[in-house]
């Protein structure tokens, strides 16, 4: 068997309204997998943000989710403008979000805060200019 | 083991797949040429009776006359009944109707909603509990949490259902006012407009078991009942809820009796499970209270209403008009939630869509369902008997369909990329 197993999503960019469909969709993965409830909400939050993220600043992306016997990893890819300062970035309430985005209830500051919250590694990889990889861990047991 | 109440005539089944498409859980497949329900994974909504074309599903529900034992019987009627009639303008002709096509008594479910929207606002004030609350009145909901949102199961409010509520105290009352009745002599009847309130009082709440003792359909009773009205005979009874206990008959009633501006309700089973999975993922503002309805417009939408939901909901205002807001209280001195109507238990997680119960063989499954999926057209065409090629790829590795080729497109198209589903499926 292979020993992992991996979950594929496009993020698409121009698409606000479907923002969070592939948190949605990895939920529905985990469970057939039998994922404990909780861990299931800590991947599908993650996700969750980190989908918002790509769809406010970088035009979408990909998210990959890979499914290991102990673990989960969390990609999410983009060819965005990169973070230029990613301490502040992290904390809770910085955004750089644009007004238009802050009136449908987003931009609060708290996505990176959250995804680093839900998960229990999270490494940022990022190039302003050229785009950003974030990569977090969800232990399994 | 679950029972659900949706009932198949096999006669008239036709095989066509309206309702493996449209079944919101993917509890349905084509099989032999005739649908099979998977009852673990039926959440009793509704829909397939609603889009069968050939009208091929009903809801398993008891015929009046079948329960002639019962030597005083109680009509329990769901608010939804009031929308139902044209030109009914008070809540006294029907409630009269009731008495005269046969019950010996009538208690208005609606009273027992009033209660319960004063609990309500009770719970939401008490404190450590999980918000927000998610009403626990639409069987539908409850069961679907259980399935699909284990993580929400302690935001349901832990308080019973006003049909159960109303069951206490019409066993309650026909005892005082009628000493001699033994309790085997007494049947209380719940008109029901939906099938999921029959699951729900075959099976209860967790380890609760429902008081009432026959559901029987709005539909069936609807013909008898307008005879009886027509008829014209003065009323005998006067009405016994108001504004408030009437509105939980349509989406947003009872979030809005509960007097606090932090509410949400949404109807229909898609809106429901994108409310659910915003909660879920913690991106809904601060809400005190959620109110779900499985049917479009609340309770009026069920399958065994007669009337659209949306005339339903219009002539619920007419006969609203002239109540009172409200016509029943807790005692004054209580000043919390009365023990009874609590539900000692809340159902448990049930992971109905898991592959297999060992993980590395879950994980060895779902490799093979990618594979599969690779194979297949992509475009769930349902010819298969399965909701979409997913599903059958799935139906496939769990042994539940023997060949590929079963899909009557094999090898005709491929196009699956992501690992999305089309379906809104568990």
């Amino acid at each position: 068997m292979s020993e992992c197993l991996t979950f594929h999503y496009d993020v698409d960019g121009e698409d606000f309204t479907s923002a969070g469909q592939a948190s949605v969709q990895v939920k529905k993965n985990l469970r057939r997998l039998g994922i404990p409830p909780e861990i299931i909400r800590q991947v599908s939050i993650a996700m969750y943000e980190g989908e918002i993220n790509m769809v406010i600043h970088a035009g979408g992306g990909n998210a990959d989710v890979i499914v290991y016997e102990d673990r989960i990893e969390i990609i999410l890819a983009d060819k965005g403008p990169g973070i230029k300062d990613v301490a502040l970035a992290m904390q809770e309430g910085y955004s750089t979000a644009p007004d238009s985005v802050r009136s449908l209830g987003f931009g609060a500051g708290m996505g990176l805060p959250n995804m680093k919250r839900y998960t229990d590694e999270m490494t940022i990889d990022t190039v302003v200019g050229e785009g950003t990889t974030i990569k977090m861990v969800v232990k399994l047991r | 083991m679950y029972k659900h109440s949706v009932e198949l005539d096999v006669g008239k089944c036709t095989g066509c797949t309206t309702c493996i498409r449209h079944c919101p859980t993917e509890a349905i497949r084509i099989r032999d040429g005739r649908a099979v329900i998977n009852e673990d994974r039926c959440i009793d909504c509704g829909e397939c009776i609603r889009v069968c074309p050939s009208n091929a599903k009903k809801a398993m529900c008891s015929k009046m006359e079948h329960y002639s034992h019962y030597k005083w019987k109680i009509a329990l009627p769901a608010p939804s009944l009031y929308g139902q009639f044209a030109n009914l303008t008070d809540v006294e002709t029907i409630l009269q109707g009731l008495l005269d096509i046969g019950f010996d008594d009538v208690f208005e479910v609606a009273r027992a909603a009033e209660l319960v929207t004063e609990c309500t606002r009770l719970y939401l004030k008490s404190e450590g509990i999980k918000k927000p609350v998610i009403s626990s009145a639409c069987p539908v909901v409850v069961r679907l949490i259980s399935l699909r949102y284990p993580y929400l199961r302690d935001n349901i409010m832990p308080i019973l259902p006003p049909i159960e509520i109303a069951a206490m105290m019409a066993r309650k009352k026909a005892k005082e006012e009628h000493p001699e009745l033994k309790d085997e002599d007494i049947g209380l009847f719940f008109i029901s407009p939906c099938a999921a309130k029959v699951s729900y009082i075959r099976n209860g709440f967790g380890s609760y078991k429902s008081k009432i003792d026959v559901v029987v359909s709005m539909k069936d009773i609807y013909f008898k009942l307008l005879g009886a009205m027509k008829k014209g005979e003065q009323p005998t009874v006067s009405p016994t809820a108001g504004m408030i206990g009437i509105g939980w008959a349509s989406s947003g009633g009872e979030s809005s009796a509960i007097l606090n501006d932090n509410y949400l309700a949404a109807d229909g089973i898609e809106n429901i499970n994108k409310v659910l999975d915003a909660i879920e993922n913690g991106n809904i503002p601060q809400l005190e209270f959620i109110e779900l309805n499985a049917c479009t417009g609340g309770c009026v939408g069920g399958v065994m209403t007669i009337e659209n939901p949306f005339i339903a909901r219009t002539r619920l205002q007419s006969v609203r008009r002239y109540l009172p807001v409200s016509l029943n209280r807790l005692p004054s001195d209580i000043h919390y939630v009365p023990e009874n109507f609590y539900c000692s238990e809340l159902p448990t997680y049930m992971p109905i869509s898991r592959l297999s119960e060992n993980f590395s063989e879950s994980m060895r499954m779902m490799s093979r369902i990618q594979e599969i999926k690779k194979e297949l057209p992509g475009i769930d065409c349902g010819a298969c008997g399965s909701p979409s090629c997913r599903a059958f790829a799935e139906d496939l590795v769990r042994g539940a369909v023997k060949d590929i080729t079963a899909c009557k497109m094999y090898g005709t198209k491929k196009t699956q990329e992501s690992d999305s589903d089309n379906q809104g499926e568990i």
